[in-house]
């Protein structure tokens, strides 16, 4: 049913974990879907200098998720923002159709977590122009 | 590597016994039960003594009995055949909402031709609310088509109660029984049910051989017409062999069942008391006691079925998900909703189905996979248990 690729990546996801004091987080999906994914960014002058997600769903969820993350790592916000769920696929091979939903998770992930990263910015330069 | 088969609410193997049975019905004997020469005489013969054990183990008569293809058309055939040769008294069925996907279907066929179907809600532990039978069943009310035990959480029903509380409104009652034969003595007699699905592969017989019993004098509509076999309800060439395998099965299932539930009970036991011990955030679901005693449904929270599914058979380990997620359908299993589990707790439930090959070292095994691999997924799960201030 999956790729070796896949298997490989979710067997040993590379990418796991959480970040402490992250600039970013996104969390998308839903349990009733099957998938919830959290993706955390580090972010230093608009440069992703680290991130890490957590998955809960199947095989295809989480491997989408540990090549989304290798794809935005060291990545810029905008370039991060311009991966798609194709470049999931092409990373990590085929999916089952029915588990090509997960690939489009991983890319509202990374994009949820970017928003996540421009409110904070947002609110930070609030806070420094009220000093 | 290790190889632990714990699916077998899924599909047994072919005993032993019931293959010895069966391989002279593949080229000793091999006439058309429906030759009248004797090459068609002695298959006959071997149709006739498969359909006495049948018939024997569900204390049935030989007319009784229909071969099939299986369960699934067995259920099919119970919940049209019943349905469209009784409509002229009403067109209200009733069955529950955990039925197995084959009386589900046939109820949404049913209703596309103008029937109307109540649904009977569960409890949590999977048993049929008796109170809503009570309210629902009505003056149109044809047929009550209610599970013997449950595919994916065990429950077994009341079924004398369901059977009796029909009867006294003189509606046909049809239990799928698929799931339930071998775990418990099924009488038909004792149990009063007018229609009954089985099957042979959960009982170590082959794939693709079944039965419905339906009781004599109750009206069912011809399922396959052309050739006249099974009283002319049932064409199609008779699958010899098969039948031959599935009478054995039914008459060793039967004649070991106290042997064999004794022991799947303890293996069953063993596990999930092992699994309460050593894995945090898990539960076990289904009835405490009105159960099939080869099966535990586990929901681990936090974590996704298939993905431990998938782990556990990396590690030789045989299971299935309590979700049909890998089915292609991305609903969560309508039999863990109607008992009410949350959606991702649904998720992440997996079945245990055990066999009598299956070993306590076997599950000490399992327990050692299975713990490594559930530690793994919640490692890398977003949900976590919520903190419980003291």
């Amino acid at each position: 049913m999956y790729s070796e690729n896949v298997i490989d990546r979710f067997t040993n996801p590379r990418n796991t974990g959480m970040i402490k004091g992250a600039d970013g987080v996104g969390t998308v999906g839903n349990p009733t879907c099957g998938d919830i994914m959290k993706i955390y960014l580090k972010v230093e002058d608009e440069t992703i200098v680290d991130a890490k997600f957590q998955t809960f769903g199947c095989a295809a969820a989480i491997s989408s998720s540990d090549v989304a993350i290798d794809l935005i790592k060291g990545k810029t916000i905008e370039e991060a923002l311009k991966v798609t769920n194709k470049d999931v696929l092409s990373e990590l091979g085929e999916l089952p159709p029915v588990k090509i939903h997960c690939s489009i998770l991983a890319q509202e992930g990374i994009q949820a977590a970017v928003e996540d990263y421009r409110k904070k910015q947002a609110k930070k330069a609030l806070k420094n122009s009220k000093k | 590597m290790q190889k632990v088969y714990l699916d077998n609410a899924a599909t047994t193997k072919v005993s032993h016994e019931v293959l010895t049975e069966m391989l002279p019905a593949f080229n000793e004997v091999f006439g058309n039960p429906n030759s009248l020469h004797s090459f068609g005489r002695e298959a006959l013969n071997l149709v006739d003594k498969a359909r006495d054990r049948v018939a024997a183990g569900i204390n049935a008569e030989r007319g009784e009995i229909y071969f099939t293809s299986g369960g699934t058309e067995a259920n099919d055939w119970a919940l049209l055949g019943l349905a469209m040769a009784n409509k002229a008294k009403g067109n209200h069925i009733i069955t529950s909402q955990i039925e197995h996907h084959s009386v589900l279907e046939s109820c949404k066929r049913l209703e596309n031709l103008g029937f109307e179907v109540t649904y009977l809600p569960v409890d949590e532990t999977g048993l049929v609310d008796i109170a809503e039978l009570l309210h629902c069943i009505n003056q149109k009310t044809i047929l009550v088509s209610v599970m013997a035990a449950n595919n994916e959480i065990g429950t077994i029903q009341n079924l004398k109660t369901i059977a009796k509380i029909a009867h006294e409104k003189d509606v046909i009652f049809h239990t799928d029984a698929v799931q339930a034969l071998g775990s418990f003595k099924i009488d038909v007699k004792d149990l009063d049910v007018d229609a009954m699905s089985i099957s042979g592969h959960k009982i170590h017989a082959p794939k693709g051989v079944g039965a419905l019993y339906v009781k004599k004098g109750v009206k069912i509509d011809n399922l396959i017409v052309g050739g006249g076999q099974e009283k002319g309800k049932r064409g199609g060439t008779l699958n010899l062999a098969s039948i031959v395998g599935f009478g054995k099965a039914v008459e060793t299932t039967v004649r070991d069942y106290t042997i064999n539930n004794k022991k799947l009970k303890s293996l069953r036991d063993y596990f999930v008391s092992r699994v309460k011990e050593e894995i945090e955030h898990i539960n076990v679901n289904g009835h405490n006691h009105q159960r099939l005693p080869g099966l535990a449904s586990i929901s681990f929270n936090f974590i996704e079925g298939e993905s431990l599914m998938l782990l556990l058979d990396m590690a030789g380990v045989a299971v299935s998900t309590g979700s049909a997620c890998s089915s292609g359908d991305l609903q969560t299993s309508h039999v863990l909703k109607a008992i009410g589990l949350a959606p991702e707790v649904a998720q992440g439930t997996i079945r245990f189905s055990f066999g009598t090959n299956n070993t306590k070292e076997e599950i000490d095994y399992v327990i050692e996979v299975l713990k490594k691999n559930v530690a793994k997924l919640r490692q890398m799960s977003p949900l976590k248990a919520k903190r419980v201030r003291k």
